[in-house]
């Protein structure tokens, strides 16, 4: 993995988070949460700085980080698109949804697009198994997606960012 | 103290409340097999994760088996250790283990020594039912430690020594499920991490995951080669527990039989650390006076406490996690470097041979040792000060490879000059030695006067970490002890903050100091054999004839000859070190 330098307000953020939590190494599950929800996700070098502010040694945050599947060290797409394995979607044909989506987007499970746009993650349930097959993007959950879709919402995010950049 | 009554395999018993079925089992005599469970008890050293499930019991009107490392015993209990439910249960478990475990028991470094294997053999597994995949993980290796983690069972004992008794922080269990394995952070390689060698993970590991780096092809290999002068030197507390891995009693003193095994063995001079301990004395004693003499002068330059640098494990340990504090140790390196600077300079000199041609090879309870020799800084042209270290248990080894009825051999004398040793050396083997030698030649250099006794009990003990003053004839000296890198850190950040008391401290990384050393025979969690080998180090000072280092006569004729006296120029340049920032 290569080596990344932290920009020195970013070392102040999460060195701020741990404060919040009174740097106690209990806390660090949850400012592992807070630190992957403002840096979408959790390289070796934030992990040192965790360490450091938790007072604890960076194998154990390490250790929690491998642990828990919602933790990642990868970086996320500004598209993360989550697809459910959960029993519901699985049996109405998560796994050809999926199947479409890496083959639209060139990666794999855990990557992200060569231009950062879109992450391909595997989630287990959402809780809306009436709506299975259930995809979400981001925050917004799309229901009864078929494989013959995923083109179309793909286009709908692609699309949105070049207006975005239009706008810009 | 609440008692509560219970019965054990229909014995009644009555015991304190709030101990565990593992506990109450033992004190009459109940031996309940535990795999992951561990505990050194005058040490306050525990794990006891209860993940293994060996030491699982049936307790009446209980649904489920109890695991009894970790359950309390309560009133009213009725306990069955060996029912078929309990049996049954404890191979399958067993058999669960050894599903996901190598085959390689033959070939295995710690075949014959591994609690695996014992307790594979305690509850007759004869076939293992249970087949399906395997992990594999790539081996690690580093100067001192071997990582072969497909042979890890996630006990979480070296955790426990890791993080909790040492503090170190190196390793932990990392992924989830099948794929956990413990690792340093990152899946980085030891030699990349903080690990400091002190080898106390793999003291306590029960299988063949992790095992010391093995040095014994070199050293037989020297061995045969006829154009080179190969010479030994043995640590104080290998001499305390050798014996044990010739099934001798723990605590048995095999001082004569180790220098008659490695004569044998074929090394041309059999010499002792003892006598480069009493030149650490020499050196790091006036230094300590030095310092004490110009901060009581009110030199605020010169900070006290000196602390003792003897040891690698706890160098390497302050260089990673405490690098603003490098001035404070001691500058004198330790005995078994002392000892290689000394061979292959005044030695090699007087035996008219290059230090090319000389192997110097050391025997230590020890395995962060075999890292210190590789240090460059130890090093002239390429060439080590002490080429290869290996550990008790490797000249256990060597001395079975090479057909040597160990047990028969007559009792010999280690060689001249650097054979030559005081009581004051061999202490330096336990926790409190250091100190205890340094406060004997200090007072006497000090006052002028001759002590009064030699025995300081108010610096022996297992306590963690101890203090007492020393009257120096009215300078009263305050002394500190840590044993165990975690009392270590304690000890550290009083001194961080302003806050310590003392003027000098010893500092041993091993829980009990080098007779509980990563490469001393396996205790398998028996903390008296520890407590033994340090009354047969104290046994052993008693014995000498002389115990002060400085009234050593080859020491003081080292001096006369060729250094000149202690911290001077020369002195400097071959026995003492210089500290590295590691972070």
């Amino acid at each position: 993995m290569p080596k990344i330098k932290l920009a020195e307000n970013t070392i102040q953020l999460i060195l701020n988070i741990c404060t919040e939590f009174e740097n106690k190494e209990s806390e660090l599950i949850n400012v592992l949460h807070k630190v992957q929800n403002k840096l979408g996700y959790l390289p070796a070098e934030v992990q040192e700085v965790i360490a450091k502010g938790l007072n604890c040694s960076v194998a154990k945050v390490y250790g929690v980080v491998t642990f828990y599947s919602f933790f990642t060290m990868i970086p996320q797409g500004e598209f993360p698109i989550s697809i459910c394995m959960g029993t519901a979607c699985y049996v109405r044909g998560a796994e050809q949804v999926l199947a479409e989506f890496k083959r639209q987007l060139q990666v794999e499970v855990g990557e992200s697009t060569e231009d950062g746009k879109f992450s391909i993650n595997c989630l287990r349930c959402v809780g809306a198994c009436g709506l299975a097959p259930v995809v979400t993007v981001g925050e917004k959950v799309f229901g009864r997606v078929a494989p013959s879709e995923v083109k179309k919402i793909i286009a709908e995010y692609r699309e949105g960012c070049r207006d975005d950049s239009k706008t810009a | 103290m609440d008692t509560v009554n219970l019965t054990i395999d229909n014995k009644p018993v009555v015991v304190k409340e709030g101990i565990t079925i593992l506990e109450a089992a033992s004190g009459i005599g109940i031996d309940i097999p535990t795999l992951c469970h561990m505990k050194l008890d005058d040490l306050n050293i525990e794990n006891k994760p209860g993940g293994c499930r060996i030491c699982v019991v049936e307790v009446n009107g209980r649904r489920n088996l109890a695991p009894a490392c970790c359950t309390n015993v309560h009133d009213g209990m009725e306990i069955n250790t060996h029912s078929m439910r309990v049996i049954n249960a404890r191979r399958t478990v067993m058999e669960l283990i050894l599903s996901d475990h190598p085959f390689d028991c033959l070939i295995c470094a710690k075949s014959g020594n591994c609690d695996l294997q014992d307790m594979a053999h305690k509850l007759g597994i004869r076939e293992i039912r249970y087949k399906g995949e395997q992990s594999t993980y790539r081996e690690d290796t580093s100067p001192a430690i071997n990582r072969e983690i497909d042979k890890c069972i996630m006990c979480r004992r070296c955790e426990t020594m890791c993080n909790e008794v040492q503090t170190v922080g190196v390793l932990s269990a990392i992924n989830r499920g099948f794929e956990s394995v413990v690792s340093p952070a990152f899946e980085m390689n030891l030699d990349h991490s903080v690990c400091t060698y002190c080898g106390q993970c793999v003291a306590v590991c029960p299988t063949g995951a992790l095992t010391e780096v093995d040095e014994t092809g070199k050293v037989i290999r020297a061995l045969s080669d006829p154009s080179k002068t190969v010479i030994v030197q043995t640590a104080p507390a290998v001499r305390a527990a050798l014996g044990e891995e010739f099934d001798m009693e723990a605590g048995t003193l095999v001082t004569g039989k180790l220098v008659a095994a490695l004569r044998r063995l074929g090394f041309d001079h059999i010499f002792d650390t003892d006598f480069a301990a009493d030149l650490t004395i020499m050196e790091e004693g006036t230094e300590l006076l030095n310092r004490l003499g110009k901060h009581l002068a009110g030199d605020k330059d010169v900070k006290l406490p000196i602390l003792t640098s003897c040891c690698p494990a706890w160098v390497k340990f302050f260089e990673h996690q405490f690098p603003e504090m490098m001035d404070i140790p001691s500058t004198a390196r330790s005995p078994q470097q002392m000892f290689g600077a000394i061979a292959k300079t005044y030695f090699a000199d007087k035996l008219g041979i290059k230090r090319e041609d000389l192997v110097v090879v050391s025997i230590m309870p020890c395995v962060a040792k075999k890292y210190e020799c590789g240090r460059d800084e130890f090093k002239t042209n390429d060439n080590p000060d002490v080429d290869h270290a290996i550990t008790t248990r490797e000249l256990a080894a060597l001395i079975k490879l090479s057909n040597i009825d160990f047990k028969s051999l007559p009792n010999e004398d280690f060689d001249n000059p650097l054979g030559e040793s005081t009581g004051a050396a061999v202490i330096f083997g336990t926790t409190g030695g250091v100190i205890e030698a340094a406060v004997r030649t200090a007072y006497e250099v000090h006052t002028k006067k001759e002590l009064p006794r030699l025995d300081f009990e108010e610096l022996r003990g297992m306590e963690g970490i101890r203090e007492a003053t020393i009257d120096f004839d009215g300078l009263p000296i305050k002394i500190g002890i840590a044993h165990g890198l975690g009392n270590a850190r304690k000890l550290l950040e009083d001194i961080q903050a302003g806050k310590s008391k003392f003027h000098a401290i010893e500092i041993m990384s091993c829980p009990g100091g080098c007779i509980g050393g990563g490469g001393q025979p396996y205790h398998h969690g028996n903390v008296e054999v520890l407590k033994k080998r340090q009354v047969a180090i104290y046994q052993e000072d008693k014995n000498k004839a002389i115990r002060k280092s400085h009234e050593n006569p080859h020491i003081v004729k080292l001096y006369e000859e060729f250094l000149g006296e202690p911290m001077s120029e020369k002195a400097h340049h071959l026995l003492h070190t210089s500290y590295f920032d590691r972070t």
